[in-house]
């Protein structure tokens, strides 16, 4: 298997031998965080672009802090400080960017598909670090990554992703990622936060938290973005941790060995109980020292990919 | 790929190993701080294989690292597709020891080089020697090795094939032309 695309825009349209090249690879590189000198010359003399248009610290320092260990030179551009904020559009930042001869555009954007459409306007490497409710790819691989350090394996897993699946570009990507690895996917939500056309992708709906625990080898708990639609209709949170909340008590009819992921950050006493994020099962803070690791596998590998076809990537 | 001739079979290996194994054991005054690092692939069931020899001599192994030198690699823009990164393993700590790098085949130097870069992230070793099973010439950097199994003298057009049973079924060395 041989990585060719010079892009990682998102799950959906990755096949699976690509999705595991991703994933050895980032095993190769989870050793080099254990060294003293924690660094690799892989991309020395390269330059990794973070354009965030949206508020992030964990994703973009996950970022910076993998390309800083594959040695490569990173600049961060937050649109809140940037020409954006003078009308700039997403195309003119990104051929800017490219005329100052960067390598890898690292792009989180509130708008679905932003990081399609700037992969076709720049010849540089683009990395979607989340499109609105679109993709965020590689939350995905550090969570299914962790997932098969955790469990050895994804092919046969019942995963269940609980939290609001509408707004949710983590559940999109995971759905694509673990169903192409042969998992099973079950997502579970009040009704109001299920998106349509869930089901295609591969996933089971259910509104029943017990029914989604119930034999789950793993769980994913988004986050409630109460900040992010105004409009839509949400859940009140205390009613939501009624109904939906993952508790200790609830875990007590899953399996023992259930994994309990969150990508974070993380509502304590919204989505789950505190004890439960600090407890045994939680593999919060592992999935954090993955995203390293993937991200490094992600940017190595794009790098080294030329291939600049996007077909289906509409 | 036409293959044009066997240089080494099993026993001259071997044999080849096991007189290598002697040198290292008679150049560092037995096993004292040495330290052996394998380069992947094949290097490293060499190293494993070296290890095994001295156990036979001096009753003691020696530590066994695993390097992978991609990510240390010169040509890693210039190569079309990308090489898969494999992991590097070295569970014990390489300062102040001596290490035996061994890799299959000795050609420009550069996985050498690469290996060194590597190797001085890892710690400040006492020493590093270089131990291969063929040396075919052809060098693009000063480097020379301490122990050699074979010196093979080889056209640019041809290629030095180590395969080892561990990986490839079967112990020969060969010399094959595009």
């Amino acid at each position: 298997m041989i990585w060719t695309k010079k892009d990682l825009l998102g799950l959906e349209y990755l096949t699976k031998e690509e999705i595991e090249l991703i994933l050895t690879t980032a095993e190769s590189f989870k050793e080099v965080s254990t060294r003293d000198i924690k660094k690799v010359p892989a991309l020395r003399g390269k330059t990794v672009v973070n354009l965030f248009y949206e508020p992030s610290t964990r994703t973009r320092v996950s970022f910076e802090v993998a390309a800083k260990r594959l040695s490569a030179d990173v600049i961060n551009i937050a649109s809140e400080t940037s020409s954006v904020r003078k009308g700039e559009t997403l195309i003119d930042t990104g051929t800017n960017i490219e005329a100052l001869k960067a390598d890898i555009i690292v792009v989180r954007h509130n708008a679905s598909g932003a990081a399609n459409m700037l992969a076709r306007h720049v010849s540089i490497s683009v990395v979607n670090a989340g499109d609105g409710w679109h993709e965020h790819p590689t939350q995905a691989l550090l969570d299914i990554f962790t997932l098969k350090e955790k469990l050895g394996r994804i092919e046969g897993l019942k995963v269940s992703i609980i939290g609001d699946i509408a707004h949710s570009r983590v559940a999109r990507s995971n759905i694509w990622g673990l169903t192409k690895l042969g998992a099973q996917v079950k997502v579970c939500a009040p009704k109001i936060l299920i998106p349509p056309g869930i089901e295609q992708m591969g996933a089971v709906v259910t509104d029943d938290i017990e029914e989604a625990l119930e034999d789950a080898d793993a769980i994913n708990i988004l986050r409630m973005q109460f900040e992010r639609d105004a409009e839509t209709a949400f859940p009140e949170q205390l009613e939501y941790f009624k109904n939906f909340g993952i508790t200790q008590e609830r875990l007590k009819k899953a399996k023992k060995d259930i994994v309990v992921m969150h990508p974070g950050p993380i509502n304590r006493g919204i989505e789950m109980e505190s004890s439960v994020a600090d407890g045994l099962n939680s593999v919060i803070l592992e999935q954090v020292t993955n995203g390293i690791a993937v991200r490094m596998a992600v940017l190595f590998l794009v790098s080294q990919g030329h291939d600049k076809k996007y077909e289906n990537t509409d | 790929m036409r293959e044009k001739a066997k240089l080494l079979d099993k026993e001259s290996i071997h044999r080849s190993l096991m007189r290598i194994a002697h040198e290292i054991l008679e150049k560092n005054k037995g096993t004292q701080d040495l330290c052996l690092i394998g380069v992947r692939s094949r290097g490293a069931y060499l190293a494993v294989r070296l290890s095994a020899c001295i156990q036979q001599i001096e009753n003691t192994g020696l530590p066994v690292g695993i390097l992978d030198i991609t990510l240390y690699r010169d040509d890693l823009t210039l190569i079309a597709a990308s090489p898969v990164v494999h992991k590097t393993e070295i569970s014990f700590d390489i300062n102040d020891k001596n290490l035996v790098l061994v890799d299959d085949v000795l050609y420009t130097g550069r996985t050498v080089r690469a290996a060194l870069d590597a190797l001085s992230d890892f710690g400040r070793p006492k020493s590093i020697q270089l131990a291969v099973l063929v040396d075919r010439g052809h060098r693009e950097l000063p480097v020379r090795a301490d122990y050699v199994g074979k010196n093979i003298p080889t056209a640019k057009n041809e290629t030095v094939e180590v395969r080892l049973e561990e990986v490839d079924g079967v112990d020969e060395v060969v010399i094959t032309e595009k």
